[in-house]
């Protein structure tokens, strides 16, 4: 039984409520720090934990704190991305859904170290049902002193605003939730200046993930070295994981980032195994933008170690034999899926979210995905493939924001280790439509060299 | 006024001195030539334009004199601002040179290709950097995406199939006019220019949208299909204009106006009045003074004798004598880009000069001349 620092009351009856989320500690990491701490001091605690944003990209928390520009008479933002639209992840709607008082203490704590008095929760549209969720709480809080004018008597104010969202993919990039929250069209802006500086109504602006922010709320009450002591190496912590795909039990799991992939595929107490007793053939291991893995490389690196649950050893061998542990939206593909209908699917998916702005990924994910469609369908030549690689390496870092790589990486991934499966289709059109390539090698143990 | 900052840049090995907060794209234009990196989207004169299209893409190989580290990825030359001792690779760099194809290849996947029948083929920029960087094959095997033509108005039509989504006609109308009508619709590719639900525009300063349009999604209908732009002759003329500078250049043929547009300088941008201020011209200039008689004709308007609007009739400015320098000496030194050499067909097309080191527009004479020669 691993650590729990978020989940740990997710089982209470009526946790949701004040009263009961309250009688169990709750709050108690606010009175801690606006009583005793100063803002630099929870500034430091966080950098200490050695926290890292889990939105993605994974940032080190404390140190995205230090950069907010601080001029005089300027009024500072902390702004929560609660816009979680990357296919296969769900954890944050779980925590806010289940603990929403969890994440309105983590904001009260952040708002107060940056020193921002209005704080913004962006959550996307689909969920529809979380934000009276989240207002109720909010609400409640304000009725209970945690919010409004000056809190618990420390004369810092603080009000939180739910904003909703229209649905769109690209408001999950900082920035694009940043022009949305204005009220324009959601597109990146070009960065710099970056938010820090010049954010939301051009103020210096903090974003971030839900489940950072959360975090905050354990990192008080126990202290950032404990905090770190969770973990391994800069994986400190705990990381919802957001299982689903071929499984027996999809769902979100709190793990603390030392067991071994294989130990959560095959463990009853996470994912369970395989559905129906099938085979592991390939796993998308953090959120549909991060590269796909056939069994072999996920389970173990290509030294032939062990691959663990965290930043570090998921990245292992980089892209070439790695992946990334991103949002933590775990997919599990078995030996019946098809990687091409797969790469296919999520090409569509980045070519109906791009937003247009600028020509390689406007352009590039319409290509791909029309490629692909081709290949799917039965139509593919083998020149597609290569084209298709040299299309991704064309969007990929040349565009403003990382929705180019997002869509990129997916692909380039599939190709890199799965090669032999696209061909497959592209020599067998007739074959491809009604059977599968099935699992063939990507099981087998890899050959490392002496 | 305190001293201004300067910081020594380097662009393709040439250092130029700049102020503090240029981009990189200004000083490289600065330097000129093919050091200055194409750009589609950025408009000097329009606040918040550029950073869209990436085809300024430029590699930084020297972050700067305190922090000489390089940049990890390829930056939009167009919005990045220089530093002291920074080194930058245009065309030097074969990571650019490889984007920039790519970028090419992306910007024409959508476009069709009608310049047979676009007004804007001779000035279009997309046909300046496609001849540039671009290659004389397709890649794309699929369906275009098209739209059907709209009036904004009376005398502007939007072809939306060719849009490049530069967002420039945006910045425009959000700059000069007071109210905008027009926006971009939807999003990735199929995003469009639109107003919203058919409406005009008609604000007095909405036309400077087809000058700064880089390809032929909004022409001017008082324009279309009229005459093609290389076969007229530009003339600087202005006007006692109520409204704007009134400060043009005419499209002639012979005694007849054919189109009025704003002067545009070597960038394809407007230039500057003498006073300062973005040449920006009105309605009423560009679209109803269609008659000589309504200007005062400064004389003929130098044209870059690349283009293919001076056509080799406007040698030094005026007349129409025959050219004396070579091909290289008017491109600024860049030889033509051929989609085919000719010297790598055949033996029998094997004229022993190099094309750019023939004086003037060539024809059969010129080759077997030289042949004969050597």
């Amino acid at each position: 039984m691993g650590v729990k620092l978020l989940l740990d009351k997710a089982n209470v009856p009526g946790i949701r409520t004040y009263e009961v989320y309250r009688r169990e500690g709750g709050y108690r990491a606010v009175e801690k720090a606006l009583k005793e701490m100063t803002t630099d001091a929870i500034v430091e605690e966080v950098k200490k934990s050695g926290l890292r944003g889990r939105g993605g990209a994974g940032f080190p928390t404390g140190m995205k704190w230090s950069f907010i520009a601080k001029p005089e008479g300027v009024p500072r933002h902390l702004v929560c991305n609660a816009d979680e639209s990357e296919p296969g992840t769900f954890k944050d709607r779980y925590l806010m859904e289940f603990l929403p008082h969890l994440l309105i203490e983590g904001l009260i704590i952040s708002s107060f170290a940056l020193g921002s008095n209005d704080t913004y929760i962006y959550i996307r549209g689909e969920y529809a049902w979380i934000p009276d969720i989240l207002e109720e709480a909010i609400n409640e809080a304000k009725a209970a002193g945690w919010l409004g004018k000056n809190i618990l008597g420390t004369g810092f104010d603080c009000n939180i605003h739910v904003q909703r969202g229209g649905g769109a993919y690209i408001c999950g990039e900082e920035t694009a939730l940043i022009e949305s929250l204005e009220g324009k069209r959601g597109n990146p802006r070009i960065k710099p200046p970056f938010p820090a500086i010049q954010g939301l109504w051009m103020r210096p602006t903090v974003v971030n993930n839900v489940e950072t922010l959360a975090a905050i709320v354990p990192i008080i009450n126990m202290g950032g070295d404990e905090y770190a002591k969770i973990g391994v190496g800069k994986s400190t912590g705990t990381k919802l994981i957001s299982a689903c795909g071929n499984i027996n039990n999809p769902g979100v799991y709190e793990i603390d980032m030392t067991i071994t992939v294989e130990e959560f595929i095959y463990s009853d107490e996470y994912c369970g195994g395989i559905k129906d007793g099938k085979k592991l053939k390939a796993c998308i291991p953090g959120g549909s933008s991060v590269p796909i893995l056939p069994a072999n490389l996920l389970l173990t690196t290509a030294k032939g170690e062990p691959r663990y649950m965290n930043y570090e050893s998921l990245s292992d061998g980089g892209f070439a034999t790695g992946s990334m542990l991103g949002s933590g939206g775990f997919i599990v593909l078995d030996e019946d899926q098809c990687i091409v209908k797969n790469t296919y699917t999520l090409a569509r998916f980045y070519r109906h979210e791009s937003c247009g702005q600028c020509s390689p990924c406007r352009e590039g994910t319409g290509w791909m995905e029309k490629i692909l469609q081709k290949i799917e369908t039965g139509k593919g030549e083998m020149s597609d493939i290569d084209l298709l690689w040299d299309i991704q390496r064309k969007i990929e870092g040349n565009t403003i924001c990382p929705l180019g790589d997002a869509a990129s990486w997916p692909v380039a991934a599939a190709i890199r280790h799965f090669r032999d499966e696209f061909e497959w289709h592209v020599k067998n059109p007739e074959l491809s439509q009604t059977s599968n390539f099935g699992l063939q090698h990507y099981a087998d143990p890899i050959h490392v060299p002496a | 006024m305190s001293e201004q900052i300067l910081f020594k840049v380097t662009v393709d090995g040439i250092t130029i001195e700049v102020p503090a907060g240029t981009t990189i794209l200004q000083a490289a234009r600065q330097i000129g030539g093919q050091v200055a990196p194409p750009a589609m989207c950025y408009y000097s004169k329009l606040k918040g334009s550029g950073g869209k299209c990436r085809t300024c893409l430029v590699e930084v190989s020297k972050g700067s004199e305190k922090d000489p580290r390089p940049m990890p990825k390829l930056v939009a030359s167009c919005r990045t601002t220089v530093m002291d001792g920074m080194e930058v690779k245009n065309i030097t760099s074969e990571k650019v040179v490889d984007a920039r194809a790519g970028v090419v290849e992306f910007l024409l996947l959508n476009h069709p290709l009608d310049c047979p029948i676009c007004d804007q083929a001779g000035e279009c920029h997309l046909q300046d950097l496609s001849f540039d960087h671009g290659k004389s094959k397709t890649r794309f095997e699929f369906q275009k995406r098209t739209f059907k033509k709209h009036d904004l108005g009376k005398n502007i039509q939007l072809h939306m199939t060719r849009c490049i989504l530069c967002y420039r006609c945006v910045f425009t109308a959000d700059q000069l006019t007071n109210k905008r009508v027009h926006g971009i619709l939807d999003r990735g590719d199929h995003a469009e220019i639109a107003t919203h639900i058919e409406k005009s525009l008609d604000n007095e300063f909405i036309g400077n949208v087809i000058d700064v349009c880089p390809v032929g999604a909004l022409t001017d209908k008082t324009f279309r299909f009229k005459n093609r732009v290389w076969f007229l002759k530009p003339m600087d003329a202005h006007r006692d204009c109520p409204t704007c500078s009134g400060r043009v250049t005419l499209w002639n043929r012979g005694d007849e106006v054919y189109r009025v547009t704003a002067r545009k300088d070597e960038w394809g941008e407007i230039e500057d009045t003498p006073d300062g201020q973005p040449g920006w011209i009105c309605n009423t200039c560009r679209f109803d003074k269609k008659d000589a008689s309504d200007w005062v004709i400064e004389g003929p308007r130098a044209i870059s004798r690349a283009s293919v609007i001076s056509q080799g009739h406007y040698a030094g400015n005026v007349g129409t004598t025959k050219p004396t320098e070579t091909f290289l000496a008017v491109n600024g030194g860049r030889a033509p880009h051929l989609l085919m050499d000719i010297h790598d067909e055949s033996e029998v097309n094997k004229p022993n000069i190099h094309l750019g080191q023939i004086h003037g527009p060539s024809h059969g004479d010129t080759f077997e001349n030289k042949i004969e020669k050597a």
